[in-house]
Order: C-alpha cells, then sequence, then structure tokens
C-alpha cells in the first residue's frame, strides 16, 4: 500500500457516500450532487494513480479527470435543465 | 415517521453500500506498489509530440480523440438543454448597475486577456483550451448577470459548433496529409494543436455561458 | 482504405450533426446522407475484413499504451451495419412523424447524429476510457430524445433513465481507474495479455459489469426502461431499443473476451444466466398484463434482453462458445430490425388513433393493415419462428445449451418462445376482434405510406437475416477472440 492509496481510499470513500445518497434520498438537487460526488470520488482514484517515479507524474490519469470533469458538467447542467422543465410541466 | 419496511429497506442499503465501499477498498490495498503507469512512456514520447506540457499533449495528441467526443458531449448537451425548451427570465429583467458595469469595463478584459493567455501557455505549462474556455464563461456569465450578453441567434450556433467543426476538419486533413487520423505531421503537430485549442476555447466558452443562459436565444435577437 | 471506412462511420454523422445545428431545415437529407455513408463505411469495413483479416487502426499516429486504437473485427462490422441499416428506415419514418411539431423537429436530428456517431465510436474502440465518453455521450443523446415526447410522463421517464445511466457509467469508471492503476494501461489488446485473476481486477471487473448491465437494462436493474421506451415518441423509441442498450452490451462482450483473466466462477455465470431467465419471464407477463401497446413492446424489449444475459451460462469455450456468440450477435442484429419495426408500427397505430390503448385499438388496427403485418412480421423474429433472424439466433442458443446439457436453458429459451407468441398475439388479434359500433371510434387520421413501409421494410429485414444466415455467420466470427478456458 503505498501513500497514495490512501487519497484513493478517501475517493472510494466519497463515491460510497455519493451512492448512499443517491440511493436514500428522493431529492433532485440531492441526487445531482451525489452523483457529482460520485464523480469526484472517482476522480480522485484516478488522481492517485498518476503517483509516478520522483519528478514525473502519469500526465494519462490527469488527462482522463479533465475530461471526466467536463462531462460531469455536461451532464450536471442537463440534469439540472430537466429537473426545471419537470418542475415546469407539473 | 418511518415504518419499519422504510427502516429495514434503510438498514438493506446501508448494508450494502458499506460492503461496496469494502470491497473497493480492499480492492484499492491489493492494487501493486511501485507501477509507474504511462508516467515514462509519456515522457519519452513528449518531444515528439509538439507541446512541452505533459497534460496537454496526452488531451490533443496522444488520446485526441477523447477530446474530440468530449467537445461533441458539450455541443450534445447544449442541444439536449435548447431542446427542453425552458422560458427563463428575459436580459433586460435583469437589473444593471452603474456600479458594477465600471467594474466590468475593468474586469472583463482583463479576464479575456488572461483567457488568451492561459490558452497559449498551454502548450509549456499547466493551462488550454479547457481552462481558459472556463474563464471565458465567466466572462459571459458576468456579462448575463448583468443584462449586457447579447448575441444573434446565429453568431450563437457557429460559435458553438466551432470547436467541432474544426476538430472533425483538422481529423480528416490529417487523414489525406499522413494517412492516419488525427495523426499530425511531424514538427507541425504544436501549430496544429494550437488551432484546434482555439476553436475548442470558443465553443466551450460559448457552449457554457448559453448553458448558463438555459434558454435558446429568440430569433430577433440582436447584437449590440 | 481500412482508416478511411472507418472514419467515414465517426466522421459523418458529426459532420450532419454540426450542420444541422446550422441549418435545421436540412436535418432529414443530411441524417440520411450521413446514415449512407455509414452503411457504405460499413460494407468497405466488411470487405477489408474478408481481405486482410481483424485488423486495428492507431488513432493519432499513438499505438497503445499511449493511444486509442480502433480495433475491426466481424462483431464491429456487424454492429455498425445494424446501426447504419436500421438507422434508416427509422429515419425516413421520422421525418414524417415529426413533420408537425418544429421544435422536436428541429432537435431530434442533431440529437440523433450524435448518438450515431457515439454509437460508431463505441463499437470501433478498444480502449477502456475511450468507451466511458461514447457511453456518456450516447445515454445523454438517448435521454434527451426521450425528452422531445414533451409531456410530463416523459420528462420524469427521461430523468428516471439520466439518473440510472450516469450511475451505471459512473460505477464503470471506478472499474476503469481500478484497472488503470493496477496495470497501467487501457487497450483492451495489452490487458488481454496483462491480466491475472486478483482481487483488485475482480472488483474493477464486478464494478464494470454492474454499470454496464445497468445501462442495457439486465433484469434486476431494468426499472428505468419501460417507462422510458414507452413514454418516448416512437422512432426515438425505436433507436433506444433497437440501438442504444446494444452499446453497453458490446462492451460487457468486449469485457468479458478480453479483460476477464480466467473463466469466472460457475455461481457467476448462472448468477448471470439467472437474471437473464427472471427478465425473459418477467418481461413477457408485464407485456401480457400491458395495457398500452408501446409499454408492451418496451416489454418485449426488457424479455429479449434477458436472452442475451443467457450468453454468459452458455459461453463454454472452443466450439460451444463460438456458437454462444454467434448466436449473441445474430440475437442482436435480428432483435433490432426487429424491435424497431414492431416501434415503428406501434407508432403509426398510435397517430392514426391518438392514443395507444391496446382495448380500444381494433378499429385502428384494422385500418393500417400494412402497419399489422409489419407487426406480425416482426413479431415472427421475436418468437424465433423460422424464417427469421430470430429463428437462427435461438437455434444456435439452443444448440449451445444442448450441447452444453444445460437443460435448464433449453426450458427457459423455449419458455421463452411460448411467452413472446403469447404477446404478440395479443396484438395480432386486434385486426381480428369486432372493433364495436361505428359511431364509438373517431375516424383514423392519416398515416404516411412511407412511415408504414419503414416499418415493414425493417420487419421484413428481419426475414432476410433468416434466409441468408450462413455468409452472415462467417463474417461475424472472422477475428472474434477465443473466450478463454
Amino acid at each position: 500500500m503505498s501513500p497514495a492509496s490512501f487519497y484513493a481510499l478517501i475517493g472510494v470513500g466519497l463515491f460510497v457516500i455519493g451512492f448512499y445518497a443517491l440511493l436514500v434520498r428522493r431529492d433532485d438537487l440531492t441526487r445531482i450532487l451525489s452523483i457529482n460526488v460520485m464523480g469526484s470520488g472517482v476522480f480522485m482514484v484516478l488522481i492517485a494513480a498518476a503517483d509516478g517515479v520522483g519528478a514525473t507524474v502519469d500526465p494519462v490519469p490527469h488527462a482522463m479527470v479533465l475530461t471526466g470533469i467536463v462531462v460531469a458538467v455536461s451532464a450536471t447542467a442537463f440534469a439540472l435543465a430537466l429537473s426545471l422543465a419537470r418542475e415546469r410541466a407539473q | 415517521m418511518t415504518t419499519p419496511i422504510e427502516r429495514a429497506r434503510h438498514v438493506i442499503v446501508v448494508i450494502a453500500v458499506l460492503a461496496l465501499g469494502a470491497l473497493l477498498g480492499i480492492a484499492i490495498v491489493g492494487i501493486p506498489v511501485g507501477g509507474q503507469g504511462l508516467a515514462l512512456i509519456a515522457a519519452e514520447a513528449l518531444p515528439d509530440s509538439g507541446v512541452s506540457n505533459p497534460v496537454t499533449a496526452v488531451l490533443l495528441n496522444f488520446r485526441a480523440f477523447d477530446t474530440l467526443l468530449e467537445i461533441g458531449v458539450l455541443l450534445l448537451t447544449l442541444v439536449a438543454v435548447w431542446a427542453l425548451g425552458l422560458r427563463l427570465p428575459d436580459a433586460e429583467t435583469l437589473p444593471a448597475s452603474p456600479l458594477v458595469n465600471t467594474l466590468l469595463r475593468i474586469n472583463l478584459p482583463l479576464l479575456t486577456m488572461i483567457a488568451g493567455y492561459l490558452l497559449w501557455i498551454g502548450a509549456t505549462a499547466p493551462g488550454g483550451a479547457f481552462q481558459a474556455g472556463a474563464v471565458l464563461t465567466g466572462v459571459g456569465v458576468l456579462m448575463r448577470l448583468n443584462g449586457v450578453l447579447r448575441l444573434s441567434r446565429s453568431v450563437l450556433r457557429w460559435m458553438a459548433i466551432a470547436g467541432l467543426l474544426m476538430f472533425v476538419a483538422v481529423a480528416l486533413a490529417m487523414l489525406a496529409w499522413t494517412g492516419g487520423l488525427l495523426q499530425y505531421p511531424v514538427g507541425s503537430a504544436g501549430t496544429w494543436i494550437l488551432v484546434i485549442e482555439t476553436a475548442a476555447t470558443v465553443s466551450i466558452a460559448t457552449i457554457l455561458t448559453a448553458l448558463f443562459v438555459g434558454q435558446e436565444p429568440g430569433p430577433r435577437e440582436e447584437r449590440p | 482504405m481500412t482508416p478511411l471506412w472507418s472514419a467515414l462511420c465517426v466522421v459523418a454523422p458529426l459532420l450532419a450533426a454540426v450542420t444541422q445545428c446550422i441549418k435545421p431545415r436540412w436535418g432529414a437529407a443530411t441524417s440520411i446522407a450521413a446514415l449512407s455513408l455509414i452503411v457504405l463505411g460499413g460494407l468497405g469495413l466488411a470487405s477489408a475484413l474478408i481481405e486482410s483479416g481483424a485488423q486495428t487502426i492507431v488513432l493519432s499516429g499513438w499505438s497503445p499504451p499511449l493511444g486509442i486504437v480502433w480495433r475491426i473485427d466481424g462483431l464491429t462490422v456487424t454492429m455498425i451495419l445494424m446501426a447504419g441499416i436500421v438507422g434508416l428506415p427509422v429515419s425516413v419514418y421520422a421525418h414524417h412523424y415529426f413533420s408537425s411539431s418544429t421544435t422536436a423537429n428541429r432537435f431530434f436530428w442533431p440529437l440523433w447524429m450524435l448518438l450515431l456517431a457515439a454509437l460508431c465510436s463505441l463499437f470501433l474502440s478498444n480502449d477502456l476510457f475511450n468507451w466511458y465518453v461514447t457511453l456518456e455521450l450516447l445515454s445523454l443523446s438517448a435521454v434527451a430524445l426521450v425528452t422531445l415526447a414533451g409531456k410530463p410522463a416523459a420528462l420524469a421517464a427521461a430523468q428516471r433513465y439520466l439518473y440510472a445511466s450516469l450511475l451505471g457509467s459512473l460505477c464503470y469508471l471506478m472499474g476503469v481507474a481500478l484497472i488503470y492503476s493496477t496495470y497501467g494501461s487501457l487497450d483492451m489488446t495489452l490487458l488481454r495479455a496483462a491480466t491475472e485473476p486478483n482481487t483488485s481486477v475482480w472488483v474493477a471487473i464486478g464494478l464494470m459489469m454492474a454499470g454496464l448491465l445497468m445501462k442495457s437494462a439486465m433484469f434486476p436493474l431494468h426499472f428505468w426502461l419501460p417507462s422510458a421506451h414507452g413514454a418516448a415518441p416512437a422512432p426515438v423509441s425505436a433507436i433506444l431499443s433497437a440501438l442504444v442498450v446494444k452499446g453497453a452490451f458490446y462492451i460487457l462482450l468486449r469485457i468479458w473476451f478480453d479483460l476477464v483473466p480466467e473463466a469466472p466462477p460457475h455461481s457467476v455465470t448462472l448468477l448471470l444466466g439467472a437474471f437473464g431467465a427472471a427478465a425473459i419471464l418477467w418481461g413477457s407477463l408485464q407485456a401480457l398484463r400491458a395495457t398500452r401497446l408501446k409499454m408492451l413492446v418496451a416489454y418485449s424489449t426488457v424479455a429479449q434482453l434477458g436472452y442475451l444475459a443467457l450468453f454468459f451460462p452458455l459461453s463454454a469455450t472452443g466450439e460451444l462458445g463460438q456458437t454462444a456468440i454467434g448466436g449473441i450477435v445474430y440475437f442482436m442484429a435480428a432483435h433490432a430490425c426487429a424491435k424497431a419495426a414492431m416501434f415503428l408500427a406501434a407508432g403509426n397505430l398510435q397517430r392514426a388513433a391518438g392514443h395507444d390503448q391496446l382495448s380500444a385499438l381494433a378499429s385502428t388496427a384494422q385500418a393500417l393493415p400494412l402497419s399489422m403485418f409489419a407487426f406480425a412480421i416482426a413479431g415472427v423474429s421475436i418468437m424465433g419462428l423460422p424464417p427469421s433472424g430470430g429463428f437462427v439466433a435461438k437455434w444456435m442458443l439452443l444448440s449451445a445449451a444442448i450441447m452444453n446439457g444445460a437443460w435448464l436453458w433449453v426450458a427457459v429459451l423455449i419458455l421463452g418462445g411460448l411467452l413472446s407468441a403469447a404477446y404478440v398475439f395479443r396484438v395480432l388479434a386486434l385486426s381480428f376482434v369486432d372493433p364495436g359500433p361505428p359511431a364509438e371510434q373517431e375516424a383514423p387520421k392519416r398515416v404516411a405510406r412511407s412511415s408504414e413501409w419503414a416499418s415493414l421494410m425493417l420487419a421484413g429485414m428481419a426475414l432476410l437475416l433468416g434466409l441468408n444466415a450462413m455468409p452472415m455467420l462467417e463474417l461475424m466470427s472472422v477475428g472474434l477472440p477465443a473466450i478463454r478456458p
């Protein structure tokens, strides 16, 4: 178990907390937030995997997280708009 | 007041979630130490990539196709939100204070310059299209919040598709030039990357601002 | 030439989408052009496959583990051709379906093209993280397409679909993160050689499979599908049932072939098979109980997807494995054609009657004989009767089960066929039932001829798949990796 695994475990913790909230809470905003928290958890695990030798850091997980963040932002934006549209439609 | 069934369900969910966490924890602990992933391989390939920032190299050269699809996701989100047809308060109804306007007059050009700097420096230091696009989105959001953002529908659409269009155009051009899909010719990779990133920055900023606005501009809105 | 054919499959829909954002009026024309190019690309890839066998295309000039690779083998080409060939009649249908509503018409085409680009990239890709991005693009566009119906029921169904989809994607991504942390690579070919059976790999694969099973609506994670497919506009339901759910399952298959380090324990495959059986039984029962035609067809999708899960217990090594995988791939293609045809026919009935309550559709059904005929032919494939693609697929699955001595799955397959016959006949009976006094029924609205022909063509394709099986099966098996002992 390397020092970076500590961060990976925190990431797992975030993932699990978000998962729990998604299953248990019924409120739209909380669900969207919990999906974001889960996403942050996964990103932490990825960043922990970027632990490199000395000064060389593995850039591929960094790029994966950047892409993941953009996808998460898009999904959140759409989820929020859908939530609003549902409210308006009732 | 929760019924016994609800409480039982709750307990089951908690146990399942904790079990998942434990499994994942065991998996993490079991990962062999000392693996460097792709750090060394990426460092070796960096000089041929056209940029010296390793993350930009991965995003726009080694795994450029991922980035292309990602810009596609952004465009898709814009179309999806517009398809919902939300009707939100018009820009004109938001209050515009002369104090804020003066502040904006100073800050917005500065922010735009910062965005341009981030775009340029992305080749050698942390930065690049997404970061510059995010700062420009800040510009757009500030303008929107103070009622000064007006873009005609057609300009908005062209700006939104610019990133994806440029990316696909470059991909096809490279297919014709070097025979490999999205494969830059040796030596001019840096230039192509900058070209793609510039178009992408414009698109990212436009799409994110338009997502913040939430509704498609009406057909008769005009440029100030 | 191969890079050109494969590039065509992805670039054509992307360019079409971009054009449609600027010029919405050209929506149908550019989409049909893009689909034709996809079919062309698929045929080009098929010929390249026959000439030189399975191949890979390196993107950006960097080979793995640093870069992304597109893999071309029989499975890829079959899926791409399926997407293109099913997409064409659906697009023609959509052109008439949406002509009345300008908002839906403007947004359907770019969303559809982006979905298609995601699907083709997914089928071509051989990289774990690339699959994540394509999955997200696919799911978001699918959810957006569901919202085009506009009604509160559709929005609620879309929201449930969105949450389920995002949850599935995140579970998948966590699995990818674990695999990368362990092996430092995202490429399936490299990982096939590298993975060993240890805890991290099993947990990662389990998580990835759970996420993908949720996205392919496998029992018991199917809860989002019936309402989403039932509430969406008819062409969207066709796209969702025929194509989108196959995307996630495709990745599942690839993971099963390449990532799983050794044959999984018997209990796991038995469990997956049990889920499949439960899907078949539960889905068929719900279809029998459904009050709305589109819900019946949606539950039929749940049942048919259960057949896909039967692949896992039947995937032994060597000859048996090849039969099972051939059956599954054929099943996916035949189901795509037949289910799309069913949804389009159902859409015609719904358009004409203004509703899709089964109890009141008799007169409409009798006014639209072409659509009912299409539904009947599609039903033949769904039931697995000869001569149809569904029959060939079921035959192969049955042979794999019998050769394996797995009589339980044989029983499940046969029972599934009987149940599907029951719910298909439930719909076909509308053509023979007395519609009741004419004063009670409203005059059915006109449905465009091409809409009826679109659904008939798709049903015909499901039939054709049954008539010409051998060359297709040979094409499908080119380059398919052997399942690990």
